[in-house]
């Protein structure tokens, strides 16, 4: 953690420039010492987009609907959580059944497209083909090609999700649902049937795509040690202790399992949580006040979430929970790679969640909006989105509107994991003075393993090719591998 | 029939737009004649039952003793400037209907003027229809689509506009204004007060208050006034509703913006009913 923490001139440099199939725009550079040891890594951040900036002056009733533009990959979590502050604005402190099912619904499809669109889209290609395959078959082509039963699966899951979010707000993607204290419209009768449809399917390829998951990891002990760090964990959590994305209490659990606080109302979180300013990344460093910068970072996400509850109310994905803990000999799987297989067992939790709600009377009700109470100045909404526990706080002035915005989205909250992550492969990996492909690869991996979503981390959008740059102690370039969105690598010095 | 013959049998009170014969009475306009026909020329200003204002331009029609011309629509300059040259460019909103007018009006150049000045529009302002809660209910935007408008293609301004959120149930937001004045002429003539007007010339052009502090929460505007409800854009809105109709509902989910008369459905929808 120290070496993360300071920068040195006499330090040799190699940057990752940018990383392809994460969400957004990266780059990494790794510092050498003269020995060639990994001294320094950093996971740079290097696009500024300031959504807390601009919605400043902004009614509060348009801010879901504008923050949700961040991304296009979870736009519901983030309308969601701005929602959730809004709700605390206009004094309502429960929505009605009707409304938190809905909102419930629609974020457990939400986070079934994600899961799928991460494990079918992005990372199946490294996990079928192997992380050092060759990069023309290793991607979603190669994978329609070669496993062309499964890539179908991974796209219907995808689409199913965004069938629900359609569904309940109109549009699959940047729809409107959320109104102060509720939601705007009703799921009709035709609507959920047209749903009850597919969704044994959607279970049944859900199931699949988690072993699928559970037997690439327990049948490679190199994906065991890969990227492997061990952290804190931090997650949403019911009340009591299980699984929970939409409402509940903050849990942060130690890498040894031990409670460091639970069940912590999240309107406080500016008690338990601050953020890190570096210089080199647009992206901030949070860590647990607690504990401390150097030891109080933290993962959230699928491993996180699954790692930290006690239980998932699904009964499929408790049993693969199960499985999952037994892996882990009763205490936490650190495992890098087992993001994978913890994001499938959300999958599936998410596919029963919706078919147990389908099935709920309150799903199809008309009431919709809860009575508004008192207008209060802040209010401050968490939702555990697909990448982890997502923060958006606000506060208005008496005209309602936005005076002050703070958002910690969930690629923030694993920032400082994603370091830890490269800098351990970059030490096994990196040979000497030359930028291998097979370095690159390793690294990406890694990092895809988070499923790291840098548009709303730094607020930015972009594609993500990538570079390596190596500089000698003297800050001088020694070497630059250069890999194009088209997956071209190219030698640039 | 040539244009010749036809204009040498010309029915008292009638003009020809688009070579339909269309009945008007003494007094109407072109825009009047039009929309009792049941033909739509585009605008944005123009509400009947208002005095008519002419500063939107979109009704510009062509009047001219030829027939429609024909303009070749890949070229788009040229097409934009080669409108009937015998003949002139108005306002139908303005203009009187004269006896045997042969009006040009849906016509490829006519339509490529309109969506030039709507890209304009577009620029000249903030209108960020992503998050804007009118998406959907703005006549500014479902004009963009009717006019096959696919970007701004003239840079962007982004002026500084600023927003009014004083009065407790009415906000202005100047950054969608348009200056069409509706807000304007709806205020005084409607509803007997004078809580808007323009000030400034050219591209300072912006909506005041007439109120002694200049914001809103100081004039007599009530939720009830149609000035806080006939706004085509998003630049008055009643305050701390939005995105409550879903989408799939909203005015232009339902309606082409040519449908004549749907300035009523459309004030409906800003009251906050749905259909």
């Amino acid at each position: 953690m120290e070496q993360n923490a300071t920068s040195q001139s006499n330090l040799r440099r190699v940057a990752i420039d940018p990383i392809s199939r994460v969400e957004g725009h990266g780059r990494i550079t790794l510092l050498l010492d003269d020995e060639n040891h990994i001294h320094e890594a950093r996971f740079h951040i290097v696009e500024f987009r300031g959504f807390e900036k601009f919605i400043q002056g902004r009614p509060y009733w348009e801010v879901p609907f504008l923050v949700q533009r961040l991304c296009g990959i979870c736009p519901v979590s983030h309308q969601l959580a701005a929602a959730k502050a809004v709700d605390q604005l206009v004094g309502v402190e429960r929505l009605t059944p009707t409304a938190e099912k809905l909102r419930r619904l629609l974020h457990f499809g939400q986070t079934l497209q994600s899961h799928a669109l991460h494990f079918f889209h992005l990372s199946s290609p490294d996990l079928l083909f192997g992380f050092g395959s060759d990069p023309a078959q290793r991607n979603i082509v190669g994978v329609l090609d070669k496993y062309p039963e499964l890539a179908l699966k991974g796209v219907k899951l995808r689409k199913y999700g965004q069938q629900v979010i359609a569904a309940i707000a109109g549009k699959r993607i940047h729809g409107t649902a959320t109104v102060p204290g509720g939601m705007n419209k009703i799921l009709t009768i035709a609507e959920r049937d047209a749903l009850l449809v597919d969704i044994k399917d959607i279970l049944a390829w859900s199931s699949d795509a988690l072993a699928l998951n559970e037997q690439i990891h327990t049948a490679n002990p190199e994906h065991r040690d890969f990227a492997t760090i061990r952290s804190n964990f931090l997650s949403m959590v019911g009340s009591g202790g299980e699984l929970e994305i939409y409402h509940g209490g903050l849990r942060a659990r130690s890498a040894s399992g031990a409670d460091i606080f639970d069940q912590f109302d999240y309107r406080g979180y500016q008690q338990i949580i601050r953020e890190e300013v570096r210089p080199w990344s647009y992206m901030k460093f949070p860590y647990l006040i607690e504990l401390g910068k150097e030891q109080g970072w933290y993962r959230v996400g699928p491993l996180a979430r699954v790692n930290n509850c006690d239980f998932i109310s699904t009964p499929l994905a408790e049993a693969a929970r199960k499985r999952f803990r037994e892996f882990g000999q009763g205490g936490f799987v650190h495992d890098t790679l087992a993001y994978h297989w913890a994001r499938m067992i959300e999958a599936l939790h998410c596919a029963e969640s919706i078919y147990e709600l389908l099935h709920d009377p309150d799903i199809t009700g008309t009431d919709l909006v809860a009575d508004l109470g008192e207008k209060r100045r802040e209010g401050i909404g968490v939702i555990e989105a697909p990448r982890g526990t997502l923060f958006h706080h606000y506060q208005i002035d008496e005209e309602g509107l936005i005076t002050k915005a703070n958002l910690i989205v969930s690629t923030t909250g694993n920032n400082q994991a994603m370091n830890e992550s490269v800098r351990s492969v970059a030490n096994e990996y990196l040979d000497g003075h030359e930028i291998t492909e097979g370095l690159l690869n390793h690294l990406e991996v890694a990092v895809r393993a988070y499923d790291p979503c840098l548009s709303c981390a730094t607020h930015a959008l972009g594609k993500m090719p990538l570079q390596v740059e190596l500089l000698d102690a003297d800050g001088m370039l020694v070497d630059r591998l250069t890999k194009g969105g088209n997956g071209v690598i190219e030698r640039t010095v | 029939m040539s244009t010749e013959a036809k204009q040498n049998t010309i029915t008292p009170n009638t003009i020809t737009i688009d070579g339909q014969e269309i009945p008007f009475k003494d007094g109407q306009t072109i825009m009047d004649a039009a929309l009792a026909a049941g033909v739509y020329i585009p605008h944005l200003c123009h509400r009947p039952g208002l005095t008519p204002h002419g500063s939107c331009k979109l009704c510009v029609v062509d009047i001219g003793s030829r027939g429609v011309s024909f303009h070749n629509s890949d070229r788009r300059v040229q097409t934009k400037f080669s409108v009937d040259i015998d003949g002139r460019s108005v306002s139908a909103c303005t203009t009187p209907a004269v006896a045997g007018q042969q009006i040009s009006n849906n016509t490829p150049a006519l339509n490529e003027v309109r969506k030039t000045i709507t890209q304009m529009l577009f620029i000249e302002g903030n209108h960020i229809c992503p998050s804007c809660e009118k998406s959907g209910d703005c006549t500014l935007q479902a004009m963009a689509y009717h006019l096959g408008m696919l970007d701004g293609h003239f840079p962007q301004f982004f002026p500084h506009r600023e927003v009014d959120a004083s009065h407790p149930t009415v906000m202005l937001d100047r950054d969608r204004c348009i200056l069409c004045e509706l807000c304007v002429r709806a205020s005084r003539e409607v509803d007997g007060k004078n809580v808007f007007a323009i000030a400034g010339r050219g591209i300072t052009a912006h909506l005041i208050v007439n109120s002694p502090s200049g914001k809103l929460a100081d004039s007599d505007l009530e939720t009830g006034d149609m000035a806080a409800h006939i706004c085509p854009v998003g630049a008055i809105l009643i305050k701390e509703h939005g995105y409550e109709v879903p989408i799939g509902r909203r005015t232009f989910d339902l309606h082409q913006v040519g449908e004549i008369g749907l300035e009523k459905v459309i004030l409906a929808k800003v009251r906050h009913t749905d259909e």
